[in-house]
């Protein structure tokens, strides 16, 4: 797979960060410490993180800050989370959305 | 329980910064919200230097700058709250600002309030615009520069004012190739010097150009995109086909504005600015007494005019509250004379025209000067 992570660039320095291991719809896989979800994802060569819940197109994130919701996601059992934004944590369980998903309290 | 300030100041880019560190600096008391992890705004990601004057850091590049407003904010920590992952989410007839604090739901009843809320991309309609792939592009930029990830082996950039310009410019820094740089317009939108550097690149800028449609199975694997005569419309038999994995979308922005509407401050549509934008007093003060709008959530602008009206939203504040001292009405003129001459030049005629439409309103009197 090819090697998305910059590593020699002529203004920003991008250290080794710590590796953080997460899984993807069951598959194990590693971040990096300062990764988002999706930006682990992107790194480890994702870029459908979900279905629409009507159409079932696939979906990938849009904006990468918050805005548009296009990267919604199920993680750690909780659905509707703005992985673009949300910044990845060791024993991630993240999964595609294929639906609405359910709220937290039912 | 209520949370009582002077001023809060929603958005911690360029402009908010800037509020928050002049009112504090004038002796106010401000809580600032963001609703990202950490301040900066989109300054966070720009690694190239800007123009401007030495006042609005210029010749810095946009992640230095957020740095140094970051530094002076925490001079200034007896004065200034910070709350990170807060998003404003309601703003109220009585002035309570309601915000998701981290997860927990708080109430704010501040005296002023200057929305620094900033924009956010606009898209375009095409078919299966939809593809992942697709991405904004301060996405591309986030994901390059934040991140540190290539977004993907081949670009083709859609738009080429500045932030299209650039941004192919920062994919060539991180070792991406970019296919063309696709504008609709006869000429390019951005600087010429912007323009120069991804030609000497060799990356073609086809103006009068458009895309047509995506395509591929689960992301992008091509596009097509045609020229387009002065009706518009697609000239027929001009489209190819550009193998790509990413599309890049940069076709300007729009403010964010929302708690304003719900404010019920007065909004007018003004194209030049980006969309509804806020009627205002030339001290960016809305319709509504005591809230106070900058930067991109004013008109889209540069992240330089977007600091200046971060202070003079900021000072403008703390002195109507009874703050501040002697040379406020020197720093309040000199804040005026930074504008002006940002927009001085012949490409902020459109800025300088939507403005005009923008300005002009009358704030009635705020409750607290009726009594």
């Amino acid at each position: 797979m090819e090697n998305r992570r910059i590593t020699d660039h002529p203004i920003l320095d991008f250290s080794e960060g710590e590796v953080i291991p997460f899984t993807f719809d069951g598959k194990p896989m590693e971040g990096r410490s300062g990764d988002t979800i999706a930006s682990a994802l992107h790194a480890n060569g994702v870029k459908v993180l979900g279905y629409h819940f009507k159409t079932k197109r696939p979906r990938g994130f849009y904006c990468a800050i918050g805005n548009c919701s296009s990267c919604l996601m199920v993680v750690n059992g909780q659905s509707n989370v703005r992985t673009c934004t949300e910044p990845l944590l060791p024993g991630m369980k993240v999964e595609t959305q294929i639906d609405r998903g359910v709220p937290d309290d039912v | 329980m209520m949370y009582e300030t002077d001023l809060v100041v929603i958005g911690g880019g360029p402009a908010g910064l800037m509020a928050a560190n002049t009112a504090a600096g004038a002796g106010a008391s401000v809580l600032l919200l963001e609703r990202d992890r950490h301040l900066g705004g989109q300054l966070i990601k720009q690694t190239h230097k800007f123009f401007g004057s030495e006042k609005q850091h210029a010749s810095e590049r946009g992640i230095d700058i957020a740095a140094l407003l970051g530094d002076e904010l925490k001079s200034l920590e007896d004065r200034v709250t910070v709350w990170t992952h807060a998003t404003a989410v309601g703003l109220y007839d009585d002035g309570v600002i309601t915000v998701d604090y981290d997860g927990t739901y708080r109430k704010v009843r501040p005296k002023r309030i200057v929305a620094a809320t900033g924009a956010s991309e606009k898209f375009l309609s095409f078919p299966n615009n939809d593809l992942p792939g697709i991405y904004g592009a301060g996405a591309v930029q986030t994901m390059m520069n934040v991140y540190g990830l290539r977004p993907g082996k081949r670009v083709l950039m859609i738009g080429a004012g500045n932030i299209g310009l650039i941004v192919s410019y920062q994919l060539l820094q991180a070792g991406v190739s970019v296919a063309a740089v696709v504008e609709g317009l006869p000429q390019i939108g951005g600087y010429a010097v912007h323009a120069s550097k991804i030609r000497r690149a060799g990356v073609p800028i086809l103006t009068s150009h458009t895309i047509v449609r995506a395509d591929g199975k689960e992301s992008v694997e091509s596009a097509v995109i045609a020229e387009i005569g002065s009706d518009w419309k697609v000239v027929r038999g001009s489209e190819q086909t550009i193998p790509c994995d990413v599309i890049c979308i940069s076709v300007g922005l729009t403010p964010l504005t929302e708690l304003l509407w719900q404010a019920g401050c007065e909004m007018r549509y003004i194209p030049a600015l980006g969309g509804y934008v806020p009627a205002r007093s030339d001290r960016l003060e809305t319709t509504v007494p005591g809230i106070y709008v900058a930067g991109d959530a004013a008109g889209i602008e540069e992240a330089s005019a977007a600091m200046v009206e971060g202070h003079l939203a900021g000072l403008e504040a703390a002195l109507s509250l009874g703050c501040g001292g002697d040379g406020c009405e020197e720093e309040r003129a000199d804040c005026l004379k930074q504008l002006s001459s940002l927009r001085s030049g012949p490409t902020a005629e459109k800025i300088r025209a939507g403005l005009s439409c923008a300005h002009g309103c009358q704030t009635p009197k705020r409750r607290d000067e009726h009594a």
